[in-house]
């Protein structure tokens, strides 16, 4: 939670810079940014390469647990086409993609408006960021209601980390598990998803 | 995209070779947030100066809205059904 409030806080002054108007010309992003973006994929592959723990949970995977990250990306991509119905001013590729970001808003945000534009970049970061608040906020109900992996599938990606100790407390430590490796699947995923998504039929 | 899925590809063969060196984790982790924080400024900055997403942000705020109640509803719904057929079984 409190990573999260600070990345907020960092998006948050950036946004106050540029409204104020008084940077520098130069300061303003531009082809650099993308070198900036290797950087940030290079660096995100070393951190989930050099996770012992995540490399020891996906081993000890059954086939059933790959059902929960399928489930999520199904149910995700079905979800967010009602939801492109509902907004035309946007197209479903972009509706997609958005959903790609499976909560991963920091990396998804940055993503979207590196390969597309900053609008959807910014809906991408506010989207991704309710997914995580609604999960932290709901998963008791959730659960409730909707079984043991509930939390897991709306937390997506962020059931690896921010959200997995409220999954945890209620869902069974038992599933914590699951959360773990679901959430390492899909984090995986979202730079994939959200390149593949962009790029293809260009 | 090629270059970008490569670059992930190279991290994680790299990661998994030296990872079993604390320091490079951690080394790592600092190096990741620091890109992290850094890139979401230039955004934040990139986004003020940007009058049309500006002048447009309740539109794009509930856009992203409806994208999230979507993607939620659509794996809760898809999970709880998983849930039912293979993981609760009396």
């Amino acid at each position: 939670m409190k990573g999260s409030l600070i990345i907020i806080a960092f998006f948050a002054t950036g946004v106050l810079l540029g409204v104020s108007n008084k940077l520098p010309q130069n300061l303003i992003p531009s082809a650099w940014s993308n070198y900036a973006l290797y950087l940030l994929m290079f660096l995100a592959g070393v951190g989930i390469g050099a996770d012992r723990q995540s490399w020891k949970v996906i081993r000890a995977i059954n086939l059933k647990i790959l059902l929960v990250p399928a489930g999520i990306i199904a149910g995700t991509f079905i979800g967010v086409a009602i939801s492109s119905l509902l907004i035309p001013s946007l197209q479903l590729r972009e509706v997609l993609a958005v959903g790609a970001g499976f909560g991963y808003y920091s990396l998804s945000g940055i993503f979207i408006s590196e390969l597309h534009s900053q609008t959807l970049g910014v809906i991408a970061l506010v989207s991704n960021i309710l997914r995580e608040i609604f999960t932290l906020l709901f998963v008791p109900l959730l659960v409730k209601y909707f079984g043991n992996l509930a939390g897991i599938a709306s937390g997506a990606a962020t059931a690896m980390d921010t959200t997995l100790p409220v999954i945890s407390k209620y869902s069974g430590r038992d599933y914590a598990i699951i959360s773990l490796f679901s959430g390492i699947v899909l984090t995986i995923l979202v730079p994939i998803f959200v390149t593949f998504i962009l790029t293809v039929g260009k | 995209m090629t270059i970008i899925l490569l670059l992930m590809i190279c991290g994680i063969i790299i990661g998994i070779v030296f990872g079993r060196y604390p320091l490079v984790l951690k080394i790592n982790e600092k190096l990741l947030n620091t890109a992290i924080y850094l890139l979401l400024l230039l955004l934040g900055i990139a986004v003020g100066v940007n009058d049309k997403i500006i002048n447009n942000i309740y539109t794009i705020g509930l856009q992203a809205l409806i994208i999230t109640i979507g993607a939620i509803a659509g794996s809760v719904a898809f999970c709880w059904l998983i849930y039912k057929t293979y993981f609760h079984l009396k």
